[in-house]
């Protein structure tokens, strides 16, 4: 869990996260931050490098646009901490 | 996958258990919470009655899932899910029966209800979760610790040879076996659901992390590594009947394994009822 504090620290890459355009609806997922330890799974695991880690580690929708609503996050998140927009 | 199965995200919020504090107590990227996923998952899409459904289990991590779960459920004493089951069984033979399992509760202290169960083959499905160590009580070798790997009890490298799960079953007398991994989520939730729909003893073995002591002592790192390295380690049934014994060191065969359709004890034995007790 150390790696991704570190991570998200360290790379705080400004320019790199798109801005939402929220007229579009709401983001694609939802993140439960109560219940996220984390883990980084889901981070590490998104084909579409969608997340960034914030400081506790724990997920943020960098680049929300990229999302293809895979499924692949939350079926690996062992907290039930994302759920999608998607139905 | 690519093809997102419109599946709700938020189902297995269903089946969680209102009063029960969350997040759970496993640690961080622990596996046992993605099988949770999976299984209620596979319950749902099944569309089965909460009140039909009895969910036991035995004592260690993996075994503190049921508790967190909105069904009939049991946690017992370590290695004893099965012989309670059973009971559940034979007195509501109607009831959906699921034991959820560790490789030490099934296979170690767990080992004779364990064949005895596959040999009767009661309808009852078992998923056990196989991390290759005790966990709940820091790091032992069980049964399936790989020969030379690194446990609190083998610090020098183990010296048995392991058990695998699938095949004790098979031979044991079960009438579905599969195997899945926590990387093959969407496999997993599969097996699980014909496993649930299979009349007769299933497993299903999960290869999950231990990345608390299995991981942290044979150095396969985080749970990312070691969730990745089930994907690189598993091999599909039919690519592995390709393969020599020497291509296939290291690696696992995934996916439906055996089915028959012998008969269940519970239907046996209401004919032995039928036939001398009630007339
Ligand atoms: C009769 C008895 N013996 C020993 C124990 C201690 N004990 C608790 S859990 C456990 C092993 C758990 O290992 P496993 O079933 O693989 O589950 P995991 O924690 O790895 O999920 C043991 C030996 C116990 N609770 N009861
Ligand atoms: S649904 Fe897929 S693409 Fe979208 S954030 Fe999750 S893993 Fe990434
Ligand atoms: S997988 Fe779940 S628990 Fe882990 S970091 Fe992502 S949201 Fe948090
Ligand atoms: S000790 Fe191992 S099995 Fe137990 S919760 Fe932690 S990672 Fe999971």
């Amino acid at each position: 869990m150390t790696d991704s504090k570190t991570a998200g620290d360290a790379q705080a890459k400004p320019g790199a996260k798109s801005k939402y355009d929220y007229s579009k609806g709401p983001l694609p997922l939802e993140i439960n931050l109560t219940w996220c330890k984390a883990c980084n799974l889901c981070i590490a695991l998104c084909p579409k490098q969608v997340f960034e880690p914030d400081r506790d580690g724990k997920p943020v929708q960098a680049r929300p646009d990229d999302c293809t609503q895979c499924t692949i996050c939350w079926v690996h998140c062992p907290d039930f901490a994302i759920t999608s927009n998607y139905k | 996958m690519a093809t997102a199965e419109k599946q709700k995200s938020d189902v297995v919020l269903k089946y969680l258990r209102p009063k029960k504090k969350f997040p759970s107590v496993w640690c961080p990227g622990c596996g046992n919470g993605i099988v949770m996923g999976a299984f209620l998952r596979a319950i749902d899409k099944l569309g089965y009655d909460k009140d039909n459904v009895a969910v036991v289990s035995g004592i260690g991590c993996s075994s503190r899932l049921p508790i967190y779960l909105d069904f009939h459920t049991l946690h017992t004493t370590h290695g004893r899910a099965l012989p309670f089951a059973t009971g559940v069984k034979f007195a509501r033979p109607g009831m959906k029966v699921i034991v959820i399992t560790g490789d030490g509760d099934a296979l170690a202290i767990g080992g004779n209800h364990f064949i005895h169960a596959c040999r009767r083959n009661i309808d009852i499905t078992a998923i056990l979760i196989n991390n290759y160590i005790y966990g709940m009580t820091g790091g032992q070798g069980s049964p399936t610790t790989p020969s030379a790997a690194i446990s609190t009890t083998t610090p020098y490298g183990n010296a048995e040879k392991h058990f695998d799960p699938c095949d004790l079953a098979i031979g044991a007398g079960a009438s579905f076996v599969a195997r899945a991994t926590v990387y093959h989520t969407p496999q997993m939730e599969r097996l699980i659901g014909e496993a649930l729909e299979h009349r007769g003893f299933s497993l299903v073995e999960v290869i999950s992390n231990c990345h608390t002591y299995f991981g942290r002592l044979n150095r396969q790192g985080d749970p990312v590594a070691m969730i990745k390295a089930f994907k690189d380690n598993a091999v599909a049934k039919a690519r592995a009947e390709k393969m020599t014994a020497e291509e296939l060191k290291g690696k696992f065969v995934i996916g439906g394994l055996y089915r028959s359709d012998k008969t269940e004890f519970c239907d046996e034995y209401q004919k032995v009822v039928d036939a001398h007790l009630v007339k």
